[in-house]
């Protein structure tokens, strides 16, 4: 076991670790964040999508002690201080972008990620951005209306539910 | 997944000098080792990170105009910094996977893996780069020995590509939907000495270099000029997501595509 520390939604958090600790294990584990979901366990799904240092990665294929230092957010830190939801998160519940739910946290992550990168995506961009992240539920047109509206645009013209 | 010890060294020599402990194994982005260590495919008694060495991340231009990687650098770094110099392998790099494997997924590691269906093996065969690792280089041609194989040594670390920038080129991926891989891939290169063909995902031999389609390219460098050929499937990977005739019908159609978009 040794001592790992790196910035968690803002906070500094530390823990122990060994060497195989995945990140999303010391996530869910270690700090109780349980947000953040483990769909496949094998880099295919996105359901895991954090961000260390600005990126999103899958946490199911990271290694804890590789982000030593990073900073890192999770769905946790995707609300508003005062505990509501943040403009993405409202953005999925007011255009029914999610059924189970499973998906949700990665594909908030991932459509934050987008953003931060490209902050009027078209529907095109969106859709090939969220190539990683899988749901079995919705079909993903909602989705794809849900991010376009959290970046001010019009959703009339994305395909129909 | 079995127990290691993980390092994370700060300088090429300190990874050298973990990488001859017995077992022990290199780790960049860990997107294909990750999975390859929970399966216990693999199992390193120490993993050692390369992604704390600084001067392994990045791309820059060589004084002789030939485009740099380090060979830690992930595949959205490359999407992104190597896009005025040499659009075609920043295009290569950006259809990796998707966003996520493509923060964390580095060259040297798509390299030293050298999987028959990835697409970094057919920019490296296709521009006839040069393969820096910390004790030599080694030109492509040199280094490619067949499905999952190179000429890299046990320890060797790969620190460096370096990619000759061709006077027009462009890399066709034929996706495989579900792994995002390449079902096949053609990256074409034009050079003041000639054409280059490389092609990934087809061959059982892994990544190989079309030499017919080649010398014809170089006489006449357009789509006309390969409709003559044809590929054989003999060699050729058959799976459930196509058979070694469709591969080899897609060695021509995606060359042609290859050579029209280059232009
Ligand atoms: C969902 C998904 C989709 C993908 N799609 C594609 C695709 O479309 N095209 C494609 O080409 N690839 C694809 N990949 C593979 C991806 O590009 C990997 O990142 C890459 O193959 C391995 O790079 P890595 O840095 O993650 O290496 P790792 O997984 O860390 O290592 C792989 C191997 O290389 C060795 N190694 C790592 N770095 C070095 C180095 N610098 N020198 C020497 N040895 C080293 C390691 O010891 C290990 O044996 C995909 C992967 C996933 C998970
Ligand atoms: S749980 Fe990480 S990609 Fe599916
Ligand atoms: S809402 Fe159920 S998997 Fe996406």
């Amino acid at each position: 076991m040794t001592k790992v520390s790196m910035t968690v939604n803002g906070r500094s958090m530390s823990g122990d670790i060994e060497g195989r600790t995945l990140l999303v294990d010391f996530l869910r584990q270690g700090l109780g964040l349980t947000g953040t979901h483990v769909g496949c366990d094998t880099s295919q799904c996105g359901a895991c999508v954090v961000h260390v240092d600005g990126k999103a990665v899958k946490s199911c294929t990271v290694f804890a002690a590789d982000v030593a230092g990073a900073e890192v957010t999770t769905i946790e830190g995707m609300g508003n201080p005062d505990g509501s939801l943040g403009v993405i998160q409202q953005a999925f519940q007011d255009h029914h972008g999610l059924q189970c739910g499973f998906c949700t946290p990665g594909m908030v992550m991932s459509a934050a990620a987008l953003l931060a990168e490209n902050p009027k995506p078209t529907e095109a961009e969106i859709r090939h951005y969220l190539e990683g992240n899988i749901c079995r539920c919705t079909g993903y047109h909602n989705i794809v209306k849900a991010i376009m509206a959290a970046s001010g645009q019009d959703v009339s013209a994305v395909a129909a539910e | 997944m079995y127990a290691f010890d993980f390092v994370k060294p700060s300088s090429i020599d300190g990874a050298a000098e973990a990488l001859q402990e017995e077992e022990a194994m290199a780790l960049g982005g860990g997107q294909t080792l990750i999975p390859s260590m929970k399966q216990r495919l693999a199992a390193p008694s120490v993993l050692v990170s390369l992604g704390g060495i600084a001067e392994m991340r990045g791309v820059c231009i060589a004084d002789d105009g030939a485009v740099c990687i380090g060979g830690a650098t992930p595949h959205a770094v490359v999407a992104a910094e190597a896009a005025a110099s040499y659009p075609a392998l920043a295009a290569l790099a950006g259809g990796i996977g998707d966003p996520a494997v493509r923060n964390r997924g580095t060259i040297g590691g798509s390299l030293a893996n050298n999987d028959p269906s990835a697409c970094y093996p057919a920019a490296a065969l296709g521009s006839g780069a040069t393969i820096v690792t910390n004790t030599r280089k080694i030109a492509a041609d040199d280094y490619f020995e067949g499905m999952f194989t190179t000429a890299l040594e046990p320890g060797e670390i790969i620190t460096e590509v370096r990619f000759p920038v061709p006077q027009a080129a462009n890399y066709q991926k034929f996706l495989q939907p579900a792994s995002r891989f390449a079902l096949t891939g053609v990256f074409v290169a034009k050079y003041a000495d000639g054409v280059r063909v490389a092609v990934t995902g087809a061959s059982e031999g892994g990544v190989f270099r079309w030499s017919e389609a080649e010398a014809a390219l170089s006489a006449d460098f357009s789509p006309a000029a390969v409709e003559g050929l044809t590929v054989s499937p003999e060699g050729m990977i058959g799976d459930l997501h196509g058979t070694p005739a469709y591969r080899a019908n897609l060695v021509k159609v995606l060359t042609k595509r290859a050579v029209a978009a280059a232009g």
